[in-house]
């Protein structure tokens, strides 16, 4: 637990940093974009990589945390924080609700039940014109703002975002060494071997669900508040895969892995303007590459990595001698 | 061990391009080049590449040339948000054109708001430009205007009662919105009010129930393939009732995908891009519509659409002003205000400080399809 702590402080140590070795402008603005990614990709990691269930509609709850702190901040005068709390808990309620008959489903079946839920909540903030403003969007929604601190700029918002993200990151490293991380890995090996040995899968699959909801709509609420305009098509299908793709690229199961995947197919795509009309091509070509020589994603290609200066080292200290 | 290599060398070779850039009159656009609205981005990136080139040939604006920074917003919100803080900040350019979207341009909005930059949309949202704000304009003609058309040319002949038919999308939703209140204000009456969802491909019930409640008129507003559904259930069912599109429609696919049988008879307010070939030598848009669309078929070898046209205008609004004014942030949205019977694909342009788009009802013609194909009325 130790070295993980260590680890972790060395992590937000270097993440903390980054602003001061980049000149603002442009990147700094997409490192704020990375932050919010992170915490959606170490919530459906939580999910996926630790228990083993998959979720394609993480989107919807990163939309209904957008659009409730949008709405009760705009059209009701709410002050930012208290809207963002009762959002988060009104989302981790639903989550709990749902999660009982959901998590039920295995496999495929899972797959579909929350890709259904997605899209009904997609559909709703598309036509339920009045209150959400339909498909062209609801623009307005105030900045966050402590006293007489605003984050109105990206340096701000940097921080305030990144702060968000690494205790996200640090709850689920922590959750992760726990017991509950122990019993969560074992219903994701085998879910009636967990059962047998006392483990109450059904209520944590479904405490884990409500987990995973709760980060997702954090991050929407700050999006909204970042942003400060919100429209349905952020937070449709696609980008409940795009998310899949930021956890499996990142590598399953790993915290780490999910900021350096959620890092990766953020900036991927500013990297590849320089190729142009080539640049959805080449994005695709290195997503294949890197599955198939990575399949335990960015991390493992990291460790490996790791495995190899360290084999090198004693090798050269031994010439030495 | 020698994959990994191989793989990490490939990630570090593409992040280490970079690009160069010169020091031209820079002005940035943000078009949804793919995704959804790649039938907007596509036509509108064409279109600014072809006039940059132009304008270089004839050695820029005030002997400066000019250099277009073009990016895909992917029609998303947040990549266009993205985007146009790297346009300013990185790029450093004095205007931006577009996006392509409503949904994007309110998000980019308030960015550009706040860094103070001209903003010039191709989107039609009427949200966009009202309430006025002093850096945001945009090129396409608000749909009331569209709206207005139809009713003032269904009142000449004597329609009263009105049966709404709309699309369940940003389009549809305003569309339905102006029209109701355009009803409300010229004291006409609103007897039916139908939606459809963007992909239904059968619309009989809706039409059922509007030909129970027994209009003078229908009036139908979406963008294909919904209108072209509805305009073959018409005939199906043996509805006499005239049937009005939108704006939404002024394309030769309409009338492809409704078949000309059905499309026969069927009246909507066009662009004039779309009639270019029909308007009398004395309209004053005549002569550029007609360039604009040869130069186009020349550079890509397909018709010029309207969308470019959203991207045209707003291209010559920026260099009208920068002629006039000079490039400074201020200097260039005075200069966009200014504007005065400028005219573009979409209209004549008269921009003030309480209307940011410039455009009025003659930036339409009222048209009726006539054995497939457009034919001016009033």
């Amino acid at each position: 637990m130790r070295r993980e702590l260590i680890k972790f402080a060395l992590f937000a140590a270097v993440a903390l940093a980054v602003p001061a070795t980049i000149k603002g402008g442009y990147l700094l603005n997409v490192l704020v974009f990375v932050g919010i990614n992170t915490m959606l990709a170490v919530a459906l990691n939580l999910l996926l990589g630790f228990a083993g269930q998959i979720s394609l509609g993480q989107a919807a709850f990163y939309g209904l945390g957008a659009y409730l702190s949008g709405i009760l901040t705009t059209t009701y005068g709410w002050n930012p924080w208290t809207a963002m709390a009762v959002a988060a808990m009104a989302v981790g309620l639903l989550a709990f609700v749902i999660g009982f008959p959901i998590l039920k489903l295995k496999g495929h079946y899972l797959a579909m039940a929350t890709l259904g839920f997605g899209i009904i909540i997609y559909i709703v903030l598309n036509e339920y014109v009045d209150v959400t403003g339909g498909p062209s969007g609801f623009s307005g929604v105030p900045g966050l703002g402590i006293g007489n601190l605003h984050f109105d700029s990206d340096l701000k918002s940097y921080y305030l975002v990144w702060t968000m993200a690494l205790l996200v990151m640090l709850l689920a490293v922590n959750l992760t060494q726990s017991r509950i991380g122990r019993a969560l890995r074992a219903i994701h090996d085998s879910e009636v071997a967990a059962r047998v040995l006392g483990v109450n899968a059904r209520l944590l699959k479904v405490q884990v669900f409500t987990c995973s909801a709760v980060i997702s709509c954090l991050a929407g609420s700050l999006y909204a508040h970042t942003v400060t305009f919100i429209s349905p098509s952020t937070f449709g299908f696609h980008f409940s895969v795009e998310l899949l793709t930021m956890v499996i690229i990142g590598g399953l199961g790993s915290i780490y892995g999910s900021c350096l995947g959620a890092a990766l197919l953020t900036l991927l795509p500013e990297f590849l303007r320089t190729f142009q009309d080539y640049d959805i091509v080449v994005y695709g070509l290195l997503l294949i590459v890197m599955t198939m020589f990575l399949p335990g994603g960015l991390v493992q290609g990291f460790e490996m990595l790791w495995a190899g200066i360290r084999r090198l080292w004693p090798g050269r200290a031994g010439q030495d001698a | 061990m020698r994959r990994l290599a191989a793989t990490w060398m490939v990630i570090c070779f593409v992040l280490s391009a970079g690009a160069a850039l010169a020091e031209p009159l820079r002005i940035g656009a943000l078009f949804s080049v793919t995704g959804p609205a790649a039938f907007l981005g596509e036509p509108e990136k064409n279109t600014l590449e072809m006039l940059v080139k132009e304008i270089n040939a004839k050695g820029g604006v005030k002997g400066q040339p000019v250099e277009a920074v073009i990016y895909d917003t992917t029609g998303d919100p947040t990549k266009a948000v993205q985007l146009a803080t790297k346009l300013i900040k990185d790029d450093k350019v004095v205007a931006i054109i577009g996006p392509s979207t409503t949904g994007e341009t309110m998000a980019v909005k308030p960015v550009t708001e706040k860094e103070q930059i001209p903003l010039v949309s191709c989107a039609a949202g009427i949200k966009i430009t009202d309430p006025v704000n002093a850096w945001t304009f945009k090129t396409p003609a608000n749909d009331h205007i569209a709206g207005e058309k139809i009713l003032n040319y269904a009142v000449s002949k004597g329609q009263k009662n009105f049966a709404l038919l709309t699309v369940s999308d940003g389009f549809g939703a305003s569309g339905r919105e102006q029209l109701k209140a355009l009803l409300a204000k010229k004291g006409l009456a609103l007897v039916a009010d139908e939606t459809f969802g963007p992909k239904d491909t059968d619309m009989t019930a809706q039409l059922t129930k509007i030909r129970a409640a027994n209009p003078d008129a229908i009036i139908c507003w979406g963008t294909n393939p919904g209108p072209a559904v509805v305009t073959r259930n018409v005939k199906q069912l043996g509805i006499k009732t005239p049937l009005y599109m939108s704006h939404g429609v002024a394309s030769k696919k309409y009338i492809e995908l409704a078949g000309v049988d059905a499309a026969e008879g069927v009246m909507l307010p066009a662009g004039k891009l779309a009639v270019f070939d029909k308007l009398p030598e004395t309209d004053p848009q005549a002569k550029l519509l007609k360039e604009y669309d040869a130069a186009y078929r020349k550079a890509y070898g397909v018709e010029a659409s309207t969308f470019g046209g959203y991207a045209y205008d707003a291209f010559q609004l920026i260099i009208g002003a920068v002629q006039k004014n000079g490039a400074g942030a201020e200097q260039l949205r005075s200069g966009l205000e200014q504007a005065s019977k400028m005219v573009g694909v979409s209209g004549s342009f008269t921009m003030s400080s309480s209307d940011h788009n410039g455009l009025d009802l003659s930036a339409f013609e009222m048209v009726r399809i006539t054995a497939g194909d457009w034919a001016i009325i009033q």
